[in-house]
């Protein structure tokens, strides 16, 4: 069963929110104004991370490293370990990797609550080029021990997962795009660290997506509803831990699974989910849709997500081949 | 912090050398030719500059010692264990399995801040935890052990051009500049020299100081920072594997264990040491 008040009803059209940044920087506000000792670091960075206006309001709180992304995660740390409430935000592409050691030793393994923002994650930077493209970033971050890692679908996971960071004691890598995303939730939704959302329930095919990837996933669930598919869309906003209760219940309860990610189906989600199945004993139809191991794509995100199959077609017509596909046998 | 003489602290260098050869030979392994070049700073810095003890280990207000060049870890469990902060037969176990006492500092240990050992992550942690003194009107100071083969790690310097923006006067790197590392001769392997022009040129100040002799290491760690506003890099001169004859100035003592007449002359030699200094204060 679904938890919490999501949206039953599968509606025609989403509502378009805001990008998940800006509600970011918005709720980062919104903290400053209670708790002083919330920083704000940033490697030339505050205005892909919509912190201008952060950086105007709160300039005290602000601490600018230049782009040195190694030492924005080493002065970070340092600052933590001060009782400092750091978020770190850098884009994905840098942060994650440029700098995974020192998230490794002097955030992770030294065990200080540095927040860790990836900003522009995934393909958002599109046309940029794989060089600015961070599909590996939960791959890295996954293997590394004492890191939550967190990539809301929505503005309402945005705000919920941001202030939950802000109050743990724990590492945590968050991770954002940078396009308007609709609202997957009800006002006043609940959300838990850890615990992924049914968004939409059905018991034919199941999406297990996170990040910019769900509102697609949701999308093609409309698509099928239409056609007498049920499916259900689980947004695994908690990368680590994962929810492995709501990937069996998917795989037992549905025909077929098919993960959806931002990010290489290499070290992701759909890898993740499947260990979680194999080691259960549950066999079920299951595909991953992600960026292949090949030189990425070129072109927008959208383009991007097109060629992989990241939309609402291609999403709803891999659901039907998969299901189809099971008839035969 | 009562006040030793420079004998008495001389005595202690040569009793905290005997310590971490004991100990590194009872494990098998150490960073030995490093230990040596440091532990006469680690032996003033803990016993005559740094406010911080096991009970004020939690202060906010507490001076921070972090060692970047991690792998000069026996050097600073003694000296911890000597300013109490656990009983020095847990030594016994380094390397151990399941002992918390492993061969790079981590804050399993009680006294230590950051686990380190990855090395050029010092710098940048000692510049964020500065940087917090300063907004929180603390007057703590942060030191920070580097050594020379580690300038090579690119953040040093990422770190060093924040620290001086900054105005991080709180904030003072020793380099234990010992002249090799594990290859050879730092100025063969990657020459990070000269090591005080690249700094000044950073926007530190930076001076020179005898890294074994206890007397010129007080007179200079005590009077940091020299400038209001820059960060303080004290280059100190030493040799490693100072104090066992054999050992000095030879790359393979990096991590070289003695084998037991090895480890039986350098307890002689250091035993004699501190016997003739015993003569000299008597
Ligand atoms: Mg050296």
């Amino acid at each position: 069963m679904p938890q919490g008040n999501v949206n039953m009803e599968i509606t025609d059209k989403l509502t378009t929110g805001r990008p998940n940044l800006e509600v970011y920087s918005e709720t980062l506000s919104a903290m400053a104004a209670e708790n002083s000792d919330l920083l704000v670091v940033t490697s030339d960075s505050r205005g892909s991370g919509k912190l201008v206006p952060f950086a105007q309001k709160y300039p005290e709180q602000i601490v600018e490293t230049g782009i040195a992304e190694q030492n924005l995660v080493g002065i970070s740390a340092g600052l933590a370990s001060c009782g400092k409430t750091v978020f770190a935000t850098s884009p994905a592409c840098f942060l994650a990797t440029r700098s995974l050691e020192q998230i490794k030793n002097d955030v992770a393994y030294s065990d200080y609550p540095v927040n860790l923002v990836g900003i522009s994650a995934g393909v958002s930077y599109g046309a940029l080029g794989s060089t600015h493209h961070s599909i590996h970033d939960i791959a890295a971050l996954r293997a590394v021990n004492n890191i939550i890692i967190v990539a809301p679908a929505d503005n309402h996971e945005t705000l919920m997962a941001v202030r939950a960071a802000a109050a743990s004691n724990k590492p945590f890598y968050l991770r954002f795009g940078k396009k308007p995303m609709p609202d997957l939730y009800d006002e006043g939704a609940g959300f838990d660290i850890g615990k992924a959302t049914v968004l939409t329930d059905g018991d034919d095919i199941a999406f297990i997506a996170f990040g910019e990837a769900v509102a697609p996933a949701y999308e093609a669930a409309q698509l099928l509803y239409r056609e007498g598919v049920g499916a259900r869309v689980i947004s695994m906003h908690t990368l680590k831990p994962l929810d492995n209760e709501a990937v069996i219940r998917a795989a037992l309860e549905c025909k077929a699974v098919i993960t959806v990610e931002e990010h290489s189906i290499f070290g992701g989600l759909g890898e993740a989910s499947a260990a979680v199945l194999m080691e259960e004993g549950v066999a079920v139809p299951f595909r991953r849709v992600g960026i292949p191991d090949e030189y990425t794509v070129t072109g927008s995100q959208s383009d991007i997500f097109r060629h992989y199959g990241i939309t609402a077609g291609g999403l709803y017509e891999s659901a039907l081949r998969i299901l189809k596909s099971q008839l035969k046998d | 912090m009562a006040s030793c003489s420079d004998k008495e602290l001389e005595i202690k260098s040569a009793v905290l050398r005997l310590a971490l050869l004991k100990y590194i030979k009872n494990a098998n392994a150490g960073h030995t030719g490093g230990d040596l070049s440091c532990i006469d700073i680690l032996n003033v810095l803990y016993n005559d500059v740094l406010n911080v003890s096991p009970e004020n280990f939690n202060d906010p207000g507490r001076d921070r010692y972090i060692q970047s060049k991690g792998h000069a870890v026996e050097a600073l469990y003694v000296v911890l264990a000597s300013k109490g902060f656990f009983p020095e037969s847990d030594l016994e176990t380094i390397g151990r399995y399941r002992s918390h006492y492993v061969g790079h500092p981590t804050r399993h240990v009680n006294g230590i801040e950051f686990n380190t050992g990855a090395l050029g992550h010092g710098l940048s942690i000692s510049a964020g935890i500065a940087l917090a003194g300063k907004m929180d009107n603390m007057n703590y100071r942060v030191f920070t052990l580097l050594g020379d083969g580690e300038l090579a790690e690119g953040s040093n310097w990422e770190a060093a051009m924040f620290a001086s923006h900054k105005r991080l006067d709180n904030l003072v790197a020793i380099l234990d500049h010992n002249t090799l590392q594990i290859t050879g001769r730092t100025a063969e392997v990657c020459n990070p020299c000269p090591i005080d022009e690249k700094f000044r040129a950073f926007g530190w100040v930076v001076t020179h100081v005898d890294g074994h002799d206890i007397k010129d290491l007080r007179s200079v760690l005590r009077s940091v920072p020299f400038v209001t506003g820059k960060p303080t890099l004290i280059i100190a001169d030493t040799i490693k594997g100072k104090g066992v004859s054999f050992m000095e100035n030879v790359v393979k003592w990096h991590h070289g264990v003695p084998d037991d007449g090895q480890y039986k002359a350098a307890v002689r030699e250091l035993e004699l040491r501190i016997k003739e200094l015993d003569d000299k204060t008597a």
